[in-house]
């Protein structure tokens, strides 16, 4: 896959579907301009400035132009526990921002609710919002993103460009003890 | 409690003043480790707050800490289910007393139901009693009378039940569907909203706000760009510490300590495991004295600067964030050679550290702090004499002495506000007493003092740092107690050689330490401020009580009093130069 893949053909002339080449043109914009939005709530916040800052330099990657208001931002990056507090927030955020729209899990609570299994702690956030890759660690390294970015950009590689953009986030499940 | 003997010669005046004057409403109950705790009749508790504030040779102007108890599992001899415990200190005197109130559950319910109060609420004696009483109530169900804004501040508004309490299911989520309002805090308007000219608008920040740090919510009147009256709202990381350690043994309370603070992960370990060592009665060996110094400098070094560079961001200054994370990794990469982590360390154990210094460590902080310098130096040349720094911090969100002693604010925050008190001078532990520092304090209040002082405390935490170093002993740095820390594997008389340290290892994993029945409160000065842990144990493996003195919930609870009069842009400054962890306020 690839825009080099369209241009592989020896004999000078470029055969490519026009709408395979949109396709490809647009997701290669995308994923080399993901404007992430942190959600940061707790320590795999600091994490995310440690990923922003010189040493590890998200940049690039295309996704360093970290923006704070959801409507400009297509990566929400729930970085940190989600308490049961938080829950409607994170939902609002999410329906503000505008597709197309990925969810990066960082951190173990935000996957999965790390080991804060207790009566505060939402138990992972694709409870509410549909998650596109997790990154597991507690918090994860700065490589670890850096991977899960890298994994993020071969997912969006993949997806069709005009696919429909009807993912609304699940309705709330109870939790039974 | 099992132990019991005479009081400790600090509070020796204490409990006999108290008896003098109040009889059988204040007993002498018992002292442990140097903590004496006097026991109070519920309908007196207020003249005895107040008689110990107010008079001259006692002088307790600090309520350090108000946490609630359940005692529904302690093995007791009094009927009664719930306790308030309250922790007062003397600046002037450095004495320390521990005060009970017993409740009983029926008169607790027969309150709830009827929303009335069981305890007098100490909240006109010290502010700090505010946000502290509310959280009482939150978790344990205690009612305060005469609170000036009794509900819940952890906990979301339709959860049911109360957590803390021993019956409630630790797993038992609940769901919030809208959050609070937070109208009946703000309350109507004055009478100025009906004057043509005013215009009061009401406008809420975060707290997915990236100036309130991504947890905090703030709620406030605006009268053109000036803040009329605001109302934060906080608990969006309520992470169940307290809970959540009383579900494991002793041991495995460290990975969460880590997470309140995750800023300096290490002084929290550090104060964790000083606490049960103190419950224990451990002395620990000098090399791991010196060790837990140098990393807690290290750590108090690293808080400093993200709350020097993300207060910097928030003013513009992009520049300064860049130099202070610099030299932020290049400690992370010590600490990560040393721990395995960068953020949450978990080094620290009960009786010493997991494992002794890797080699070159020396030289590898010595590096460290030659590039701190050099950074520090950079960032102060930017800031120190910048106009537009010094115009934005300048007399921006002033707090007095007097108020910052009310809140209960301890750490840089207080000593930038003129008081100087600094646990690692005034209480020393760790040999504190002999490392040649001085203590910043500096007289303004305001947000320039806040910054500033953490620039001074950080060069003072190298001078620490490089005398540890020249000192640095040799030995072991676990303490010699078969129950208290784990085996050796190596060896011929190690785990791996014979069965006794097999079945040992195998006690220790499963059971961890245990601590005799007692309850100790134990302060440790870490970056933000006074962080003391009070551990109640029952005399068995599993903590009964584990309450965290969070030097942030205090600190965060005068903002909205410093913010009101002032714009809004300064309030952004302001919560940043608190340096609120939300992890730590939370819990």
């Amino acid at each position: 896959m690839g825009l080099e893949s369209l241009f592989a053909n020896k004999t000078g002339f470029v055969q490519v579907k026009m709408d395979q080449l949109i396709n490809e043109v647009i997701n290669w914009g995308r994923k080399n301009s993901l404007w992430p939005y942190p959600f940061g709530t707790a320590c795999c916040a600091i994490e995310f400035m440690g990923v922003v800052s010189q040493k590890f330099d998200l940049a690039r990657f295309g996704a360093e132009l970290v923006r704070f208001s959801p409507r400009q931002a297509d990566v929400l990056v729930v970085a940190g526990t989600v308490s049961y507090k938080m829950v409607p927030v994170l939902k609002k955020i999410y329906n503000q921002m505008c597709e197309p729209k990925w969810v990066v899990a960082m951190g173990a609570c935000a996957s999965c609710g790390g080991f804060y299994d207790n009566y505060s702690t939402l138990l992972g956030v694709d409870q509410v919002v549909p998650v596109d890759v997790y990154i597991p660690g507690c918090p994860p390294r700065p490589e670890a993103f850096l991977d899960g970015i890298v994994k993020l950009q071969e997912k969006i590689e993949r997806e069709s460009s005009t696919r429909t953009f009807a993912r609304p986030p699940r309705e709330l499940v109870q939790i039974k003890t | 409690m099992s132990t019991t003997v005479e009081a400790a010669p600090s509070t020796r005046l204490t409990v006999r003043r108290l008896e003098e004057r109040f009889g059988e409403a204040a007993r002498y109950l018992h002292g442990f480790r140097g903590d004496d705790t006097v026991l109070i009749q519920k309908d007196r508790l207020l003249d005895v707050l107040g008689f110990l504030k107010s008079e001259a040779d006692l002088d307790y102007d600090f309520l350090m800490d108000l946490a609630g108890a359940d005692h529904l599992e302690l093995p007791r001899d009094y009927p009664e289910r719930y306790e308030v415990v309250y922790h007062l200190l003397s600046t002037r005197r450095g004495h320390r007393v521990r005060l009970r109130v017993r409740l009983d559950e029926d008169e607790v319910e027969a309150a709830l139901k009827q929303k009335v109060g069981v305890v007098d609420s100490a909240a006109g004696l010290w502010r700090a009693a505010d946000w502290m009483e509310r959280e009482v109530y939150d978790l344990f169900g205690i009612r305060f009378r005469n609170h000036p804004m009794m509900k819940r501040i952890l906990c979301h508004k339709d959860f049911v039940g109360h957590a803390l309490r021993k019956d409630y299911p630790i797993k038992q989520g609940q769901w919030l569907a809208e959050p609070d309002d937070l109208l009946d805090e703000m309350g109507e308007a004055d009478a100025n909203a009906d004057d043509l000219f005013s215009d009061l608008m009401e406008l809420n920040l975060g707290p997915a706000h990236p100036a309130m740090h991504g947890t905090f919510r703030l709620l406030v009147r605006m009268d053109g760009e000036t803040i009329r009256k605001a109302v934060p709202e906080v608990g969006y990381l309520h992470r169940a510490f307290e809970k959540s350690a009383e579900k494991g043994n002793y041991t495995q309370v460290i990975p969460y300590t880590d997470r309140l603070n995750y800023c300096s992960a290490l002084v929290n370990n550090v104060a964790y495991c000083r606490a049960i060592e103190k419950l224990m009665g451990l002395e620990i060996t000098e090399r791991a004295i010196t060790i837990r110094v140098i990393l807690m400098e290290l750590s108090r070094i690293i808080d400093h600067l993200v709350c020097v560079g993300a207060n910097l961001v928030d003013m513009g200054a992009l520049t300064n964030f860049w130099y202070s994370f610099g030299v932020r990794e290049e400690i992370y990469e010590v600490l990560e050679s040393l721990t395995g982590h960068r953020l949450t360390n978990n080094y620290v154990r009960i009786g010493g550290l997991a494992y002794d210094l890797y080699e070159g460590f020396e030289d590898h902080v010595r590096a460290c702090l030659v590039k701190l310098r050099a950074a520090l130096k950079d960032v102060l040349g930017l800031v120190r004499r910048n106009r537009i720094f010094i115009d934005r911090t300048k007399g921006v969100a002033v707090i007095s002495r007097e108020d910052a002693v009310s809140y209960g604010w301890t750490g840089p925050c207080l000593r930038s506000a003129g008081m100087d008190w600094d646990l690692r001078k005034k209480d020393p532990y760790y040999h504190y007493g002999e490392w040649d520092f001085e203590v910043p304090v500096l007289e303004g209040g305001d947000v320039h003092d806040r910054l500033l002082i953490r620039f001074l405390e950080m060069e003072q935490s190298v001078r620490i740092i490089e005398q540890a170093l020249s000192r640095l002993p040799g030995g072991p740095v676990n303490v010699e107690n078969p129950a208290a820390v784990l085996p050796q594997k190596p060896g011929r008389s190690g785990v791996y050689g014979n069965i006794e340290s097999l079945m040992n290892h195998f006690v220790m994993v499963y059971q961890g330490v245990k601590p005799p029945a007692g309850e100790v409160y134990c302060p440790t000065e870490a970056p933000n401020g006074e962080l003391g842990f009070y551990v109640i144990s029952d005399g068995t493996g599993q903590p009964y009580r584990v309450r965290v003195r969070p030097p942030c919930f205090l600190i965060y609870s005068a903002y909205s009093r410093i913010i009101e009069g002032g714009m809004l842009a300064d309030a952004v400054l302001a919560i940043g130069s608190l340096n609120i962890i939300a992890g730590e306020l939370d819990r």
